[in-house]
């Protein structure tokens, strides 16, 4: 357990020092929903229609980007074998540093979601559903993610692979998170049944997502 | 026992190809002429009342749908040959089917496409079945991407393995979770509780259809592994004679 919080710990303090970048995302973030009124034409109640859409894609794509870093660094400099010869299992190794990557990634994304709210015209009330279901939903699109960084890293290919590999997979996470997100601002359907289905696919990426990633890691490093 | 006792021969690559060279023709003669009965029975069948002759694009159409999804399932279960069993040919099976399958759904949407123009008016809807399959078909691009990204076979083979078995689990979520989302396609129509719905007239031509179309997916997915092998050997025969010229 200890290990498991060091690596945790460990992670997080290089994620956010300097060359970490982890807060690149939220930049990321923040610039693709300032793209979007320029795309779209500054229509406030458009925005306000599509703002959970858009806010949606925004945290998707922003997480993506900053996976290849999930296991590429460790790789580099050695610390991945290491953590793979460890006594450890590496499926918990793997859990705790996705855990990690979305303390650091994740968790910034989701406090930046009221201001950008109020850049979509989105009132207080959407704006909290929305950062509320990117709070359960988020996790699932790391733990998923994991296992398409864990064969970029096996793979020595980063990037473009990467994001073609990931991105089908986090389909049914974006349909029920914004479904949700418009289920409490407007639906007709009630918030609980997408939002519980959101958070089931959370909890079965946490089972899936490290054991599939483990299972590339350990077949790929030789 | 027998089974597992024929695919331990299997390992073996040469006894794979000299039993495959025997199986081949015989297999291409049987799907060749079922293909044949398929499409002359498929052209007899009488026009539907509301759908006229457009009905008969059903006859390709339904094959490959259903052989979109039975190629990632036979791609599911090489990869657990790859990852579990470690079996030799399992990667090459793995590796010989993804274009198949590709090339099944392609044209499972393409069909699909035609039909929906005089019927539902669009070449395209936002449909929860069309969607899920045009997903399908972008993971197997993906797939092939990933085969195609890496030199080291073995290795390419493993991480493609791991990719296919989270396919196939992520598959029904996206199936349900479209589902859920929008929908225009038929329920299904043969394959259902209290027997199918579809008149014998058009049954009896769709299932020698189906059984000539997965015919053709084993030829040709036997064809390509052979080809597969051999491209291997003449890939390690070349690295064998340039180290020697290095030497």
């Amino acid at each position: 357990m200890t290990a498991l919080t060091a690596l945790i710990r460990r992670d997080i303090r290089i994620a956010l020092r300097v060359g970490g970048g982890a807060l690149i995302g939220v930049l990321f973030f923040l610039t693709v929903v300032v793209l979007m009124p320029f795309a779209i034409g500054p229509d406030l109640a458009l925005l306000a229609r599509l703002g959970p859409a858009i806010l949606w894609l925004g945290a998707l794509l922003a997480s993506l980007l900053t996976l290849d870093r999930l296991f590429m660094a460790d790789h580099d400099d050695g610390s991945l074998d290491l953590i793979a010869m460890s006594r450890t299992p590496l499926e918990l190794s793997c859990a705790a540093k996705a855990l990690a990557h979305w303390i650091a990634a994740g968790v910034p994304l989701i406090v930046a979601t009221p201001v950008l709210g109020l850049l979509l015209n989105l009132d207080a009330g959407s704006t909290l559903a929305v950062a509320l279901t990117l709070l359960v939903g988020t996790p699932a699109l790391t733990f998923t993610g994991i296992i398409g960084a864990a064969l970029a890293v096996t793979l020595h290919r980063g990037g473009l692979l990467l994001a073609v590999l990931v991105l089908p997979l986090s389909i049914p996470v974006l349909i029920f998170g914004v479904a949700a997100s418009e289920a409490a601002i407007s639906g007709p359907v009630s918030f609980g049944t997408p939002f519980s289905i959101l958070a089931a696919l959370s909890l079965v990426s946490f089972v899936v997502g490290p054991f599939a990633a483990a299972a590339s890691l350990r077949h790929g490093l030789d | 026992m027998t089974l597992t006792t024929t695919l331990t021969d299997l390992a073996n690559p040469t006894r794979f190809l000299s039993l495959t060279a025997r199986v081949l023709p015989w297999l291409t003669a049987a799907t060749a002429i079922l293909l044949a009965i398929g499409l002359y029975q498929s052209a007899l069948a009488p026009d539907d009342y509301q759908q006229g002759a457009t009905v008969k694009i059903m006859f390709i159409h339904v094959p490959n749908a259903w052989l979109s999804m039975f190629v990632w399932s036979v791609m599911s279960v090489a990869a657990l040959g790859t990852l579990v069993w470690r079996h030799p040919l399992a990667d090459v099976a793995a590796k010989a089917a993804a274009p198949i399958g590709a090339a099944f759904t392609f044209l499972a949407l393409v069909t699909g496409s035609l039909w929906g123009r005089p019927m539902w008016g669009t070449y395209w809807e936002w449909d929860a079945r069309l969607t899920s399959v045009l997903i399908l078909f972008l993971m197997y691009l993906g797939l092939m991407a990933l085969w195609r990204a890496v030199e080291d076979p073995s290795r390419a083979a493993r991480a493609a393995a791991v990719l296919t078995l989270v396919g196939a689990i992520n598959l029904p979520i996206i199936k349900f979770s479209v589902d859920w989302w929008n929908t225009l396609h038929q329920p299904a129509s043969v394959f259902r509780m209290g027997g199918p719905t579809l008149d014998r007239s058009f049954l009896i031509p769709l299932l020698v259809m189906a059984v000539a179309f997965s015919l053709l997916f084993v030829t040709l997915h036997l064809a390509a592994m052979r080809n597969e092998i051999l491209r291997r050997r003449v890939r390690s025969l070349q690295m064998m004679q340039a180290s020697r010229q290095a030497a």
